[in-house]
């Protein structure tokens, strides 16, 4: 078997010899056959605990209102806000890798798409929390959806918070389904591969019946592409419609035209550095070093330079107009994000977003798994922090001085925000133990022999 | 009306049910019910008629009466709005010469204390619940041996009263035991008033000032406008040559303020000069000197600022003779308000601006005076039986009186009060005292004007007037307050005949105290019913105001006068003063006034050590506003060491500016013990240090640091404008040379292009108009918004979180950077914008745009998304972060206006401009078939205002006020450059400062 | 595998597509239901009879005796509430007739005694809704276009659904409903064959406001 080159780099996508079923059993017995490594435990364990942290937040703000939180006026958005931007944006790699780099053909995405996908639903699932709980009223929350009642009264389709629900929603279901269809094949193998009834018939019912036949092959290959175009639009639409929250708000800081293109950017980026933070620990623990190789870390690192440097270029917008459009409240809000109330945050978020990915720009650094682990954790942070800080300075010191006021997050923001952390590597924890975490299929068509490809074609 | 229950809630032992428990309970219930839809369902209700209902009513119609609130012992004339016999709202007396139809934060607040549960709803013996009767029977027997000595064991502690009733049971009381003795005390008293025409004129008058005739006013640490017996009127008055309109060149008045800690009328003036109240006498003599020796002022390079001060004002008061005007405030020595007085006399004020007529004041002493002797006597062991009528001296006396202490002396004592309070604690009996709202009584406005108090419930917590208390020393001790009162008035009228008993015995029962007093008009129309009945009516008993008097300044009065040196700069001064909010401490348990911010400060539930920034700076205790920009919320200061004459005490600082330096202020009422849920607790006890020596100010005051720091829950904290033209303001000359210059291109809608074509608004278009130019920041508005609105508190602990829910604040700017700055005042409600930023913003419309341009608010539809008031750049809406408004307090109910939906947790609110009063007029108007009047609708902001700075109408009717106002060239709108188009909009600030002062 | 056979039959895809059928439905059915549910009289109280203290008969007082209804309801031209009558009205005539009747013993008790008669209310709009009778009268609406033919009924029910839906009907399209002040209080008034272009002019004589005025959300909630 020959190596399968990419157009990338000069690395193979994977590395050493493979056989079908060499990679088959690889994957499928993390799932099927490998004793729960003791490490499992323990990391579930812990991120169940703060699970419950999160229940218990979660009954707390119902019980008492939102009044636990910090949240106040002027400064009527918080964590809560911030949270689920930051969460929704690392949602976005998942659909990047899987849509997008599929239909540019971007073979190293198929040791990554899979878990990029899962981790995107568990990021959505907890950014869908938030717009929920931060409802004075969460009980209500239906009247933010079109349906017919007896107040013949429809939501306000004009409020941005209408259309985050249609775009969230889509884009949770598209997702699903697109990661459900992509892993059909897999769960086939292992209802095949089971060693017991029960997950046996579990991944039989869970497979749809998938035979493998060609006729299967050829709907199922239909049906994936028709996905990833649908999917691709949703990648640009979602943390656009995100951003119009601020945009279309009159507040300084929030109204402007940079915003969506800013977002996306932005969310690739965290989305990608949150790959990073999985991928590292996942090839590790699993021995897949083999699978998900340097090149891999190096094409995500690449991504987060050009991420990172798209949102430099919108800092630097947002001050040139700022100083450009002569808009007083514009510029008294980018110098108090700079040395206002809330400089250090603003700082903060410079040199976890802007200076430490520029050391990507060294090839040393870019293959250094451990600094890449490290910069994956200082871009997730960053970027909370800069959500942080678009939503509250802006609000803090706006138009009236009478009225300005300061913001912090109470015990329960900081409880609700680490809550849904746990939630997210919860989830994770389960998805990797249960669920093929690489795709068996794809990884299969990658390494085939090049005349194996030609009849598939 | 039942009572035990309505505490029922504090009577559950500890841990068991509380409020916070209660209101978690509720909100866990409302959301189970969203959630399973059943709360759509209507719960079954009762409905209870009437078996035999009152006479003249309509059903959900308001009904109003005449009345009138006391503060300080004097009257100020209301309309109080009763709902199905429920007092709901006070309002002003237009027929009323002290309120014109104005109030004030006081008389709007003092709804609330009628049904506070608070309220002491027992009679005590010892400390135990007792009844009446027995307190009758004791005081009987006590009586008794009283007589036998003609009363020489008897004292009567009375709070200072212009009741005229009152003081002729008093002084009936005393002739039954000629040896007793009446005493008087109020610790925020007219000593020195009193004290100062008796060294002037050598007899006590009750002065009377005409703002609205003077050109030139000069005031000597007096504060008119917010103090005193006849704010309301006088801040008309004042505000009535303050007005700069288009076309209409009425001379506008010059206010010349000295003071040493920044006041309400202070922030009006045109020069303010802030020296320590010790060198107001120095600098008011030397004024005198120059005016008398020979007009020949410094005309040279003044050397100090107090005396280019002397020569700007003493120039302009010679230019303004007779219709100039000096006053001196209560702090001030008696020497300075003798002063005033000759300056007055001297400069042929008196008549014009200035009338002097008989006390209004039953029986003027020296209050100070008079609780030195009671005590004097108690000490001595002749007081055997104390009737305390009404005050709290137990709290406080001068601390040098010990008063509390001496009580326990007496063997006898009995406090008539609402509360529970410090003084009820140390007497032997304690009566509950009947709210103002709930009986009968009378009072005298500053001019002598007397009003019939007529009850609009029957008392809620079994309380007694002091009218029934005095009656209890007497034979006729079952007499009810009615008969009371009425007998006076009765034998005050010429013309009463024999048939006005079958009246009186008609009306003994506490019942027929309901305030359907008009019923009895049926009664035989003799010459005393009709007046009575017009007393009622109007509010007012007719031609009872004092005739003007004529006394003149004792000769040689400054014959030897030399007006005292500065004081010695090194050490400092202290100055007390009553709250602004709670005044003497007689508001402590009114959570809409503990939470009201005060004037200038902008603090709230505290008191605090007020001083200038540079002496904060000096003791390095200013606090921190740095990066932060000043935050309205919490303010966290440092705390200081008060000693002042061996005693200490320990408080937060909080500098201010244009406080007077090595000078501080701290203000009276805090520190209670026994005041109630809201007021034990709060603040420092300010009397610890006073004493009958230093009542107002002393210097001598020591600070030291602790280190420690508190935090002050202050609602705004940043009072530079960032040069963003909030407030924008003139001199009167620079508004001659351009009337139009709060004019700007930005704001005018027909140069904002949008891609929306424009929506005319045909009908009605409400709108106001505010004029910031005679605004003085009492804050009148606030409460009465308050209290219309069913606007809830929310405790310090909410505020420090910056989350108040008043509807309409009165935000305070200054002019600029300068040290003796000018105040800006600009009361900002919900600016009511044609493009509002918030209702785009809505996800569910709860917030929208009516036909009308009113910007409504819909509570049951918001789902509490809080982008409204994110996208709000005026951050007029208030959000309910917790249940505030106590839905479980039987009583509390009572007070809320039914128009109002009370709000629950998770909703925005905001100003509405009173939409239940729009409607209620449109719908009377549309029913009799006629169109809506100019001034039909009136917002309780607007109603409440004593300057008339607010004005509501229909801006497409272009005879309207408001249109008019809008047409006027200082109109413009806030932040109007946002193309918002509010439909809120101002008046521009005017000053007029003199022209021959160096500054500016 | 052997083993597959014996768990998935060859129905096996079969029953997975009635499944996934099957879910959809209940879906779409329970979505369906809870907007019935929301409309439906266990919801809104049409037509449900409330218990009362005793057995009032607006049936036998209006269609039979002929009493107007202001006779009772005092100040329905002239306030927000009808005004419920005070036991001294029942009175008023049951101090002659029926005087001995124990079906009317409540009303006797409460005037002897002094305590008043607790009616169940059968009309219950939420707290946030400010209905107001004068102004409703004043334009036009008949006491039977919101509460029936209560001359009909021998207990009082709440005729229609009181639903926002229901109170919009009329507030967006006034001349539908709108009768001539002289006809406001007669229960049988029917309307006339050209109501549209009656009510059109009445809408006009009587200053009855414009749609977008009358739909205000301020025009029945403060």
């Amino acid at each position: 078997m020959q190596k399968e080159t990419n157009n990338l780099g000069s690395d193979p996508v994977v590395e050493g010899q493979h056989s079908y079923d060499e990679i088959s059993r690889r994957i499928s017995d993390i799932t099927l056959v490998r004793k729960t490594h003791l490490m499992w435990f323990a990391g579930f364990g812990v991120m169940f605990l703060f699970v419950m942290l999160l229940c218990y937040a979660i009954a707390k703000l119902l019980f008492d209102g939102i009044g636990i939180w910090g949240v106040n006026i002027p400064v009527a958005w918080g964590f809560a806000i911030a949270n689920f931007v930051w969460w929704i944006g690392i949602g976005h790699a998942g659909t990047l890798i899987s849509a997008i780099l599929l239909l540019m053909n971007q073979k190293w995405r198929t040791s990554i798409n899979r878990f990029a996908e899962a981790m995107t639903l568990f990021a959505v699932a907890c950014a869908g929390l938030f717009p929920l709980l931060h409802l004075g009223r969460p009980y209500y929350f239906y009247w933010l959806l079109p349906y017919p009642n007896t107040m013949v009264l429809w939501p306000q389709f004009r409020s941005p918070l209408v259309w985050d629900v249609f775009a969230v929603f889509t884009y949770l279901a598209v997702s699903v389904v697109f990661w459900y269809i992509g892993m059909i094949p897999d769960l086939a193998t292992l209802r095949d591969r089971a060693r017991s009834n029960f997950t046996f018939r579990i991944f039989g019912i869970l497979s749809l019946g998938w035979r493998g036949s060609a006729e299967h092959w050829h709907h199922y290959e239909r049906l994936y592409l028709i996905l990833a175009g649908l999917a691709t639009p949703l990648v640009v639409s979602v943390h656009t419609v995100v951003s119009f929250d601020f945009a279309v708000a009159i507040v300084p800081g929030w109204h402007s035209t940079i915003f969506p293109p800013y977002f996306v950017a932005g969310a690739i980026f965290s989305g990608f550095a949150m790959v990073l933070t999985l991928a590292i620990p996942i090839r590790a623990a699993f021995r897949l070093k083999d699978l998900i190789t340097m090149h891999h870390l190096e094409n995500m690192a690449k991504v987060l330079i050009a991420t990172g440097l798209i949102i430099l270029y919108s800092y630097l917008s947002e001050f040139f107009f700022a100083y450009y459009s002569g808009d007083r409240f514009e510029r008294y809000i980018v110098l108090d994000r700079m040395f206002g109330g809330y400089a250090f945050m603003y700082w903060l978020l410079i040199a976890c977003n802007i200076v430490a990915p520029q050391l990507l720009w060294f090839r040393r650094l870019r293959r250094n798994v451990g600094f890449l682990f490290v910069l994956s954790l200082l871009v997730n942070v960053g970027m909370w922090t800069e959500r942080y800080v678009i939503v509250v300075t802006s609000l803090h010191h706006d138009f009236m001085p009478s009225a300005w006021g300061m913001y912090s997050g109470t015990w329960w923001d900081y409880a609700t925000l680490a809550g849904t952390v746990g939630l997210f590597f919860a989830l994770m924890f389960l998805f990797v133990r249960l669920l093929p975490v690489i795709s068996m299929a794809e990884m299969r068509k990658l390494i085939a022999p090049p005349n194996a490809k030609k009849e598939e074609a | 009306m039942k009572t035990r229950n309505d505490t029922y809630l504090k009577d559950l032992p500890e841990g068991f049910l509380h409020r916070r428990d209660f209101l978690r309970l509720m909100g866990a219930s409302i959301a189970l019910a969203g959630l399973s839809g059943c709360g759509l369902r209507q719960p079954v209700e009762q409905i209870v008629p009437y078996v035999s209902g009152p006479e003249d009513r309509t059903e959900g119609a308001p009904l109003f009466y005449a009345t009138a609130t006391t503060h300080g012992g004097y009257a100020l004339g209301t309309l109080v709005e009763s709902h199905e016999f429920r007092p709901t709202k006070v309002e002003g007396n237009p027929l009323h010469p002290a309120s014109l139809g104005a109030s004030d934060i006081f008389s709007q607040a003092s709804v609330l204390t009628l049904y506070d549960p608070d309220r002491s709803n027992n009679v005590l013996y010892q400390g135990q619940i007792d009844t009446y009767e027995n307190f009758l029977i004791d005081l009987r027997r006590k009586r008794g041996n009283q007589q036998t000595k003609n009363g020489s064991g008897l004292r009567i502690l009375t709070e200072n009263i212009t009741s005229p009733t009152l003081a002729s049971q008093i002084e009936g009381l005393l002739k039954d035991f000629p040896a007793a003795g009446w005493h008087q005390y109020e610790p925020v008293n007219r000593d020195n008033e009193r004290d100062g025409s008796m060294l002037a004129f050598g007899e006590a008058v009750e002065t009377i000032y005409r703002f609205d005739q003077a050109d030139v006013i000069l005031l000597l640490d007096a504060d008119p406008f917010a103090d005193g017996p006849g704010r309301v009127r006088y801040a008309r008055d004042f505000s009535k040559k303050r007005r700069v309109r288009k076309g209409i060149d009425s001379g506008m008045n010059r206010l010349y303020a000295v003071e040493s800690s920044p006041t309400v009328t202070g922030s009006m003036a045109d020069h303010r000069l802030a020296v320590r109240s010790a060198d107001i006498e120095g600098l008011a003599g030397r004024l005198l000197l120059e005016l008398t020796g020979n007009s020949s002022l410094p005309t040279s390079a003044p050397e100090t600022k107090i005396s280019e001060f002397i020569g700007l004002v003493g120039r302009d008061l010679i230019r303004n003779r007779g219709s100039s005007l000096v006053i001196a405030g209560r702090s001030q020595p008696a020497s300075v308000h003798a002063i005033a007085h000759s300056l007055n006399a001297l400069l042929g004020n008196v008549g014009n601006t200035v009338i002097y007529t008989e006390p209004v004041l039953a029986n003027t002493v020296n209050n100070v005076e008079s609780l030195r002797s009671l005590v004097a006597d108690i000490n001595a062991g002749k007081v055997e039986m104390l009737a305390i009528v009404g005050g709290n001296p137990a709290y406080d006396a001068p601390s040098d009186f010990f008063f509390s202490e001496s009580l326990s002396n007496v063997a006898w004592t009995s406090h008539l009060s609402l509360y529970e309070d410090e003084t009820s604690a140390r007497c032997s009996w304690h009566i509950p005292l009947a709210h103002e709202l709930e009986s009968w009584g009378d009072a005298r406005c500053f001019d002598g004007t007397a009003s019939i108090i007529q009850p609009l419930i029957a008392p809620l917590y079994d309380g007694r007037s002091p009218h029934e208390f005095l009656a209890a020393f007497t034979e006729n001790y079952v007499a009810t307050g009615y008969e009371i009162v009425r007998g006076y008035w009765k034998t005050q009228n010429q013309d009463a005949n024999s048939n006005n008993a079958r009246d009186t015995n008609s009306k003994t029962d506490r019942s027929s105290k309901l305030p359907d007093s008009r019923a009895n008009s049926a009664k035989a129309a003799d010459g005393f019913e009709e007046g009575w009945q017009a007393s009622l009516r109007n509010g007012l008993v007719a031609n009872t105001a004092f005739q003007t008097k004529t006394v003149s300044v004792k000769a040689d009065l400054w014959g030897q006068y030399l007006p005292p040196p500065a004081a010695d700069p090194g050490s400092i001064e202290i100055n007390f003063r009553p709250d602004p909010s709670i005044y003497d401490g007689r508001y402590s348990n009114n959570a809409w006034l503990q939470e009201l911010p005060k004037p200038l400060t902008k603090l709230t539930w505290d008191n605090a050590v007020l001083m200038s920034p540079n002496l904060a700076l000096q003791l390095g205790v200013n606090q921190e506003v740095g990066s932060t920009g000043g935050s309205h919320g919490t303010s966290i200061v440092e705390i200081v060491e008060l000693k002042f004459d061996g005693k200490t005490v320990r408080a937060p600082v909080f500098a201010v500016r244009g406080h007077a330096d090595e000078s501080v202020t701290i203000h009276l009422g805090y520190g209670r013990t026994n005041a109630g849920e809201a007021g034990s607790g709060p603040g420092f006890n300010a009397y610890a240090l006073r004493s009958s020596g230093a009542m107002w100010s002393a210097s001598g005051l020591e600070i030291t640091k602790t280190g420690e720091t508190f935090s002050l829950a202050c609602t705004q904290a940043h009072h530079s404008m960032e040069g963003r033209e909030l407030v924008r303001h003139a001199s009167l000359k620079e508004y001659k040379r351009d009337p139009t210059f709060a004019k700007r291109e930005a704001d005018d809608p027909a140069k904002q292009i949008s891609l929306y074509p424009g929506w005319t608004y045909e009908g009605h278009a409400w709108a106001m108009s505010i004029d910031t130019s005679i605004c003085n920041g009492c804050s009148a508005c606030v409460v009465a918004c308050q209290a219309e609105n069913n606007i809830p508190v929310v405790g310090k602990e909410e505020v420090l979180r910056a989350r108040e829910m008043h509807w309409i604040r009165v935000d305070t700017y200054f002019e600029d950077n300068a040290e003796n700055s000018r105040t800006l005042h600009q009361p900002v409600p919900c600016q009511h914008c044609e493009n509002a930023p918030c209702e785009i913003v809505c996800p569910v419309g709860a917030t929208t745009h009516s036909a009308e341009g009113l910007n409504e608010m819909t509570y049951n539809r918001c789902v509490g998304t809080r982008y409204c008031s994110n996208n709000c750049p005026y951050k007029v809406r208030r959000f309910n972060f917790f249940g505030y408004a106590d839905l479980e307090t039987p009583v509390a109910q009572l007070q809320r206006n039914p128009q109002v939906t009370t709000r629950s947790r998770g909703v925005m609110e905001k100003c509405t401009y009173c939409v239940q009063r729009i409607q209620y007029a449109k719908i009377n108007a549309e029913t009799e078939g006629r169109e809506l009047l100019d001034g039909e609708i009136v917002t309780a902001c607007q109603q409440a205002c004593p300057t008339e700075a607010i004005v509501f109408g229909d801006k497409n009717d272009k005879s309207s006020r408001v249109a008019k106002l809008k047409a006027e060239p200082t109109d413009y709108g806030l932040l109007a450059d946002l193309n918002t188009r509010p439909r809120t909009t101002y008046l521009a600030t005017i000053k007029n400062p003199n022209e021959d002062a160096q500054k500016e | 595998m052997g083993n597959e056979h014996r768990f998935f039959g060859p129905s096996a895809n079969e029953i997975m597509r009635l499944c996934i059928i099957f879910a959809f439905l209940a879906l779409v059915g329970g979505c369906w239901a809870l907007i019935e549910i929301f409309g439906s009289s266990y919801i809104t109280r049409q037509h449900i009879v409330q218990p009362q203290p005793m057995p009032f008969s607006h049936k036998h007082h209006v269609g039979e005796e002929g009493i107007d209804c202001r006779y009772c309801h005092t100040s329905v031209e002239r306030s927000a509430s009808a005004g419920m009558p005070e036991t001294q009205t029942c009175i008023n005539c049951h101090s002659q007739i029926y005087t001995t009747d124990p079906v009317l013993e409540p009303v006797r008790a409460s005037f002897i005694s002094g305590n008043p008669i607790q009616w169940t209310r059968v009309h219950n709009l939420p707290g946030y809704v400010y209905f107001d009778h004068s102004i409703h009268l004043s334009k036009g609406v008949g006491c039977a276009t919101c509460h029936g033919r209560v001359d009909q009924m021998n207990l009082t029910e709440q005729a229609a659904p009181l639903t926002m839906e229901w109170c919009l009907k009329c507030h967006r399209d006034p001349e539908l409903q709108i009768r001539p002040r002289d006809e406001v209080f007669n229960m049988e008034y029917k309307q006339p064959k050209d109501q549209p272009r009656l009510g059109a002019d009445l809408v006009t004589s009587y200053h009855v406001k414009d749609r977008q005025a009358l739909t205000n959300c301020s025009t029945c909630h403060r």
